[in-house]
């Protein structure tokens, strides 16, 4: 087990380091002169633009900067936006937000999802089943920018009950809107695997032999039936965890969350390298430990895997 | 003769900014604290180094510079007693006794001419050197110094331009020309992260937080032409209008200066009687680049004239913009002193179908079109497609020519092409003034060299005119030179005027006396709230 984590620690560098040197490479590649840009319809005396370029290494070639980053990054110095901010200061103003959206809108998605794919999957073909059949593909085929305005606009503008935007502290109370917007796609998603899963393994021979052995209802359910089927649900919620954490983009717009999509994005419209990079960078970093810790946990929850030396 | 239009003109402004502050209710709440949408600024708050819209409403709102500009775009003495010239060239600068910045420094001649020193040198690349260019001993490829600045005492100085310009004072309430405390040289990254000023506001403590907002308090020591009635303005920081709105609707937002596209249709009924559509100082316009077959020459103008005239301007600006843009009429703005309607050669603008037909036809003469695509190029990350794709159709329908937009994704992918000549057609073009003045929409786009004349338009007529005006001996003089020097445009029309954008603004019922300003910034100072 130990060693097995520790070989997947180690795979971590060489993508690391493939994933930094990719991007870094798009965003150079991305078309036109982002300090030009810049200054929109102004532009400045071209003495300026030549300096700043300088200042940010954008005129030296693509394999400098890209060493100059790296170089950098060991010494702890990610860089600067170009507002002369420090990378490093944006991340940790933008992470945690993002951590916090990310976790609540998890835990609800698990939450709910579970009970109600549990549920509608017991009493398949009853009404209960049919409704969240129904509902789950009204909320996977609204998009998320749907959900977002018009919950904002009955719960913040109409009702009042939340805040319209979040604050820039984002406390977890203020989030929790947005965290609904974020989870309600995958909350359908996550209600149709475990449905299946669990209608799956109600007809499997484990639930049988448990049955037959004289175990309550209740406990055939908990232990052998959804254990069983949360394999899949796990897996997906390890993968979504990723998405979650940088897909947010839609979501922190409607409610101007200062969050790791949003910073992405601008970033990468401004051509800032070592933004994008930076942060591509940490996002990989939790791609490959949410993937871990699924792979740990299949080992958890299903007995006939189990990781050998 | 000596210059004294713009002495009266501040005289009268002063009077009428003091009415309207006389006008506050007196329930109102000195102490309030007044919330507006902004941007996070794009570079540290060091004035000669802002030139966007995020950062320039702090740095007008936390600095006092030698004029400021009334909602109309009159020019008004702040921290100048007088600003004197005989001859538009040796200017003279009295400052008004007992200004401080917020650090108990004197503002001194010291304060205005180091902080413009320090903004026109090379090396410090400052956005806004050129706003100095005109200074003697400026220059674009060297390290120099502006010998053109003089100090005479703490509270005189003088300015030597390189040309004589009638209409200088104008400038001087852009950020660019903002003073700077002492302090601010001992280290001017810190400054600019927690800058000291002199204006109405100032940076409360710890009250910038990045990506967040900014507070702004009342300078309880400011006693200027623009005194707060509130207690300050935070600015909340959005990376969507449409969160604004939201927040705005929400009751969590008191003024938002910009209405996004989505709610054109609904702000007046979401707001009766609180919101606001007015011209703002952009121009917004396509240029037909020189170095393109069939643009250049006699053949090039007639086509340009044909295809301005083959744009139904109304239509497009009614049903696409909800009335928020205003059909052009020059190449300046509404909210500019000099701004004309009834320029020679303005039909141009007009939507004439049949004239269109005929003087394009008269091109095809010279040298036929054939099936060449008409194409429109725009960035498509900047909410563009609809009035692009409506114009383009407008020509297509009246020309019977095939007129396409041509999307770039960013921003800097499209400013790339334009910069290096690799256009296939028209390119969007859209200016917004730095100050009020009929020339800061002419010399920066129109003068060849000039930093945002990237589609070759070079007229030595027209460049004349100009210079004509810039030396003019009073502003009355210079305003008819830069209309004269406007239909030089409207005949060769480098660019093909669409409309004014509009400012839309939306107030909440909590706050009153809101008025826009020439620059579509309100005046926050004089908002009242309680």
């Amino acid at each position: 087990m130990l060693w097995y984590a520790g070989k997947r620690f180690l795979q971590m560098i060489p993508v690391f380091f493939g994933a930094t040197f990719l991007i870094y490479f798009m965003v150079f590649a991305v078309p036109g002169d982002p300090i030009a840009a810049l200054y929109g319809d102004h532009p400045p005396a071209p003495g300026v633009i030549e300096a700043v370029r300088a200042e940010y290494n954008l005129d030296k070639p693509f394999i400098v900067q890209y060493l100059l980053y790296i170089g950098g990054l060991f010494q702890g110095d990610l860089g600067t936006t170009f507002s002369g901010r420090p990378v490093i200061d944006v991340m940790a103003q933008a992470f945690p937000i993002t951590a916090r959206l990310a976790l609540l809108a998890l835990a609800i998605e698990a939450f709910f999802g579970i009970i109600v794919g549990l549920v509608a999957g017991l009493r398949k073909g009853k009404l209960f089943d049919a409704s969240a059949l129904v509902i789950s593909l009204l909320l996977i085929s609204v998009p998320t920018f749907v959900v977002g305005f018009v919950l904002q606009y009955v719960f913040g503008i109409q009702l009042g009950w939340a805040r319209t935007t979040v604050s820039g502290a984002a406390p977890w109370g203020e989030l929790i809107l947005p965290a609904i917007v974020l989870a309600s796609v995958s909350f359908a998603y996550i209600v149709r695997l475990t449905r299946a899963s669990v209608a799956d393994n109600l007809g499997a021979d484990f639930v049988r032999t448990a049955t037959a052995k004289g175990l309550s209802r209740r406990r055939v359910v908990t232990v052998h039936v959804l254990r069983n089927s949360l394999v899949p649900v796990v897996t997906y919620l390890g993968v979504d965890i990723g998405s979650l954490m940088v897909g947010a983009i839609v979501t922190e717009g409607i409610f101007n969350i200062n969050g790791v999509g949003g910073t992405v994005y601008r970033a990468i419209r401004l051509g800032e390298g070592p933004t994008v990079v930076s942060f591509v960078a940490v996002m990989v970093i939790i791609f490959v430990l949410a993937n871990l810790l699924v792979d740990l946990l299949y080992a958890a929850l299903d007995p006939r895997i189990r990781y050998a030396k | 003769m000596g210059i004294s239009a713009i002495a009266l003109l501040s005289a009268s402004a002063l009077a009428l900014a003091g009415c309207s502050a006389s006008e506050a209710p007196a329930e109102s709440d000195t102490a309030a604290i007044i919330t507006t949408n902004g941007s996070e600024p794009q570079q540290s708050l060091i004035p000669t180094n802002t030139t966007e819209t995020g950062g320039g409403k702090i740095v007008t709102s936390i600095f006092a510079g030698l004029v400021s500009y009334t909602a109309d775009g009159d020019v008004v003495n702040e921290v100048a007693q007088s600003i004197e010239s005989e001859d538009g060239q040796v200017w003279n600068v009295t400052l008004n006794d007992g200004w401080t910045f917020t650090n108990g420094e004197a503002v001194t001649s010291d304060s205005f001419v180091k902080a413009w020193q320090y903004g026109a040198l090379l090396s410090n690349a400052q956005s806004s050197s050129y706003f100095f260019d005109n200074i003697e001993g400026f220059s674009y490829d060297e390290e120099s110094e502006l010998t053109g600045l003089d100090v005479v005492s703490d509270t005189e100085f003088t300015v030597t331009l390189i040309n004589p310009e009638a209409d200088f004072p104008l400038r001087l309430g852009y950020s660019a020309f903002m003073p700077l405390p002492e302090s601010a040289w001992e280290d001017l990254d810190a400054f600019g992260e927690n800058p000291v000023g002199n204006g109405p506001y100032m940076v409360a403590e710890d009250g910038w937080q990045h990506d967040v907002q900014i507070d702004l308090v009342t300078n309880p020591d400011y006693d200027g032409v623009r005194k707060a009635v509130n207690g300050g303005v935070s600015i909340i920081f959005y990376t969507s209008q449409d969160a604004a709105y939201a927040d705005a609707l929400g009751g969590n937002l008191d003024i938002l200066d910009a209405v996004p596209d989505s709610a054109f249709a609904t702000y007046e009924s979401d707001f009766p009687g609180r919101s606001v559509n007015q011209p703002a100082a952009i121009f917004q316009a396509f240029n037909m680049p020189y170095y393109l077959e069939h643009w250049s020459g006699e053949e090039g103008k007639l086509r340009r004239a044909a295809i301005s005239m083959s744009i139904d301007r109304a239509e497009i600006t009614d049903v696409i913009f909800q009335g928020t843009r205003t059909p052009a009429t020059d190449f300046t703005s509404p909210v500019i002193a000099g701004h004309s309607d009834n320029l020679a050669g303005a039909e141009v603008l007009d939507f004439n179908p049949d004239e269109a037909v005929k003087l394009w036809a008269e091109a095809d003469a010279i040298a036929p079109y054939g099936d060449t695509v008409f194409d429109l190029a725009y960035n498509a990350d900047g909410g563009h497609q609809a009035w692009v794709d409506a114009v383009a159709n407008s020509i297509s329908n009246t020309l019977d020519i095939e007129a396409v937009g041509k999307a770039y994704p960013t921003f800097a992918d499209a400013l790339n092409d334009r910069d290096a000549n690799a256009l296939t057609g028209g390119t969007r073009a859209g200016w917004q003034a730095d100050y009020p003045s009929l020339y800061n929409f002419l010399g920066p786009l129109y003068v060849d060299g000039a930093g945002s004349n990237k589609e070759g338009y070079s007229s030595p007529e027209f460049e004349k005119i100009l210079a004509e005006g810039a030396s003019a001996s009073s502003v009355e003089e210079a305003t008819a030179k830069y209309q004269e020097a406007q239909e030089v445009l409207l005949v060769d029309l480098p660019s093909i005027p669409l409309w004014y954008s509009n400012v839309t603004g939306v107030y909440s019922d909590t706050v009153d006396n809101v008025v826009f300003g020439w620059d579509s910034v309100p005046l926050y100072n004089e908002v009242t709230k309680g």
